[in-house]
């Protein structure tokens, strides 16, 4: 019975043949190829702008290849790089480069930690301390480095102001620009600024994610809410912290909106009258368009590339290992 | 005694007093900076040269707007509309681009699809800031150097963007409604136009913010590209409006808040989406 219901039925529906044919087509493609289409803008344009310049940085490294001087081609070799080794612009950019990074991160780490750790209690007004310390994540760093040039100004700064306060400095206020270190704090102060903020909501987020009853289990001696965070809280959200340390190790490497913008003259991109503070990512801009050289600058940027895999895998490791001894 | 107090896990215990000065103390260091741009700018040079430095807005910002918008070589009311041009651009076409990407990862079967996927977050730690002398080389080919096209092409799409898309869509769109919706006869594109992005606002607001203030801050790239131009974004005309020989502070912080006022904006109106994609993005990552 089912049968003879059936034949008809099928011989029926049957839609005319040349419809059929084009719309199988259209779902075959729509099946097979549409995917492709649909992910490919993104690897195209990622391809183009992103990985493409990337590599072809390394063979413009090992070129001649001057903006002001087209005639001057062909293969440089490993001259650009090996001028590298005894450029002191490069070693001291280098030092500086360091040395913010040294102080910028370990203090924002630190207090974003601690900062986390007052958000990740039962407050009134959660959203509202949330969204208040991200807004320096927010502010363009061109302009608040301008307020901060304002605060360590030497004459009339505020930062000298509350030096004076406590009995420096009153008949030489420091000039936070001269010297290395200074400069240094200074510059490290912004940078500080603006990522506690955003860091410690990052270290919120994977404190919320901690079951409850790790803290109930391991409440045995006695231990106070500051060996808590040490104890319990720090080594279980460890992989964000080196996620954190990552990030801030390719972005601190790399620093250069905040030193340009301390410089007197921004324009200039000299880091300081004597290069006291003048970063990788600075140097770089100086030597490609100030200087014109780019083959120079890609030499120097894929060194800077070398550096920041190094120093991240460095840290990732000892990361590990200071939170590894639970 | 103490025992009872550690026992409770620190998300279930009331913030003390000392919790909220802490936090008090930290959210007036957070707004400090911004705040006290939007005082110099709106103080005279005595104000600003005052000892005790004045925490008390003055009454010129009017003034100081004025002089800032008026003068020639900076070019800041078309540096504010190029940044909004150029963000908005940047943000429209990377939730495009972003979330149809993400839509494929996430829903649709292809060959492949798991390899490209480890690609896509492979690339997430790419620091390409240091591919920009070969970027300007490829730009200089396409003849775009010194033009806002420039500026806007690299930013079109995102690894991140597409890998925080399909995670959200893996999860907020149900596999059922898609298979339905493909028996019914509906094609991917038609899918992704009235299943997938209707479902997704959330998830392109926290994006949509996020990459704007990016596009809106960038420095670098935008400097090399438009510096000396007549068409900068507002941060490269800042930094010529902070370049010189005789600065003047109240004019160049004049232009500081004015640039950065859409960011308070956006931070007023979509903090929770922003604070959210933040966190969320720490999860996943």
């Amino acid at each position: 019975m089912s049968l003879t219901e059936l034949r008809p039925a099928s011989h029926r529906q049957a839609p005319p043949p040349k419809n059929v044919k084009t719309r199988s087509w259209l779902y075959r493609f729509d099946n097979k190829t549409v995917p492709y289409i649909f992910i490919s803008p993104f690897f195209i344009l990622f391809g183009i702008f992103g990985v493409f310049p990337l590599i072809f940085n390394g063979v413009v490294a090992l070129r001649n290849w001057r903006l002001d001087d087209p005639t001057l081609t062909g293969w440089a070799g490993f001259a650009n790089f090996s001028r590298l080794l005894s450029d002191e612009d490069f070693w001291n950019a280098l030092g500086n480069t360091f040395g913010i990074f040294i102080l910028s991160t370990v203090p924002q780490l630190l207090i974003a930690l601690i900062i986390a750790n007052l958000l990740n209690r039962k407050l009134r007004g959660n959203t509202f301390w949330r969204i208040g310390i991200l807004l320096p994540y927010l502010t363009p760093v061109v302009a608040s480095t301008l307020v901060f040039a304002i605060f360590f100004a030497r004459d009339n700064g505020m930062a000298n102001w509350f030096l004076s306060l406590v009995g420096f400095g009153e008949e030489t206020p420091l000039d936070w620009r001269a010297q290395k270190w200074s400069a240094w704090i200074a510059i490290a102060t912004m940078v500080n600024w603006k990522w506690i903020g955003y860091n410690a909501l990052l270290y919120l987020s994977a404190m919320q994610a901690i079951p409850k009853d790790v803290y109930e289990a391991a409440a045995v001696d006695g231990a106070g809410p500051w060996r808590q965070l040490w104890r319990i809280t720090v080594p279980m959200i460890q992989p964000v912290v080196v996620f954190t340390v990552i990030l801030s190790t390719i972005g601190g490497l790399q620093l250069f909106n905040e030193p340009m913008m301390f410089d007197e003259n921004p324009q200039s991109a000299s880091g300081g009258s004597a290069h006291q503070f003048q970063t990788i990512a600075q140097l770089i801009y100086k030597v490609g368009w100030k200087d014109l050289d780019l083959g120079y600058a890609a030499a120097m940027s894929w060194a800077l590339f070398l550096i920041i895999l190094i120093v991240a895998g460095i840290n990732t490791l000892l990361t590990r290992r200071i939170g590894g001894d639970r | 005694m103490t025992r009872t107090y550690v026992n409770r896990a620190p998300q279930d215990t009331r913030g003390s007093w000392l919790t909220y000065v802490s936090l008090g103390v930290v959210l007036l260091f957070s707004a400090f900076p911004v705040y006290w741009m939007f005082v110099i700018s709106t103080s005279t040079d005595e104000a600003v040269a005052q000892i005790p430095p004045s925490v008390i807005p003055g009454a010129e910002f009017l003034t100081n707007a004025s002089e800032v918008f008026t003068l020639n070589e900076v070019f800041f009311a078309a540096s504010l509309i190029n940044s909004v041009l150029v963000s908005a651009v940047i943000t429209l076409s990377t939730l495009f681009f972003c979330s149809l990407a993400g839509f494929a990862f996430a829903k649709l079967r292809f060959r492949g699809r798991n390899a490209l996927l480890v690609v896509v977050v492979l690339t997430l730690t790419v620091p390409s800031q240091l591919g920009i002398v070969a970027l300007y080389i490829v730009m200089g080919k396409l003849g775009w150097n010194g033009t806002l096209l420039a500026v806007i092409a690299p930013g079109l799409v995102s690894a991140f963007g597409v890998f925080y898309m399909r995670q959200f869509i893996a999860h907020a769109v149900p596999d059922e409604l898609v298979e339905s919706a493909r028996i019914d006869g509906a094609l991917n594109m038609r899918v992704y136009w009235n299943i997938v992005l209707p479902a997704i606002r959330p998830a392109l607001a926290v994006l949509g913010l996020l990459t704007f203030v990016m596009a809106w801050n960038d420095f670098q790239w935008p400097l090399i590209q438009l510096n000396g131009t007549d068409f900068p974004t507002s941060m490269v005309a800042l930094s010529d409006l902070a370049s010189g020989n005789y600065v003047i502070y109240r004019r160049v912080l004049a232009g500081a808040f004015i640039a950065t006022v859409p960011l308070i904006v956006l931070l007023l109106i979509g903090g929770r989406q922003i604070v959210r994609g933040i966190m969320e993005g720490a999860v996943k990552s």
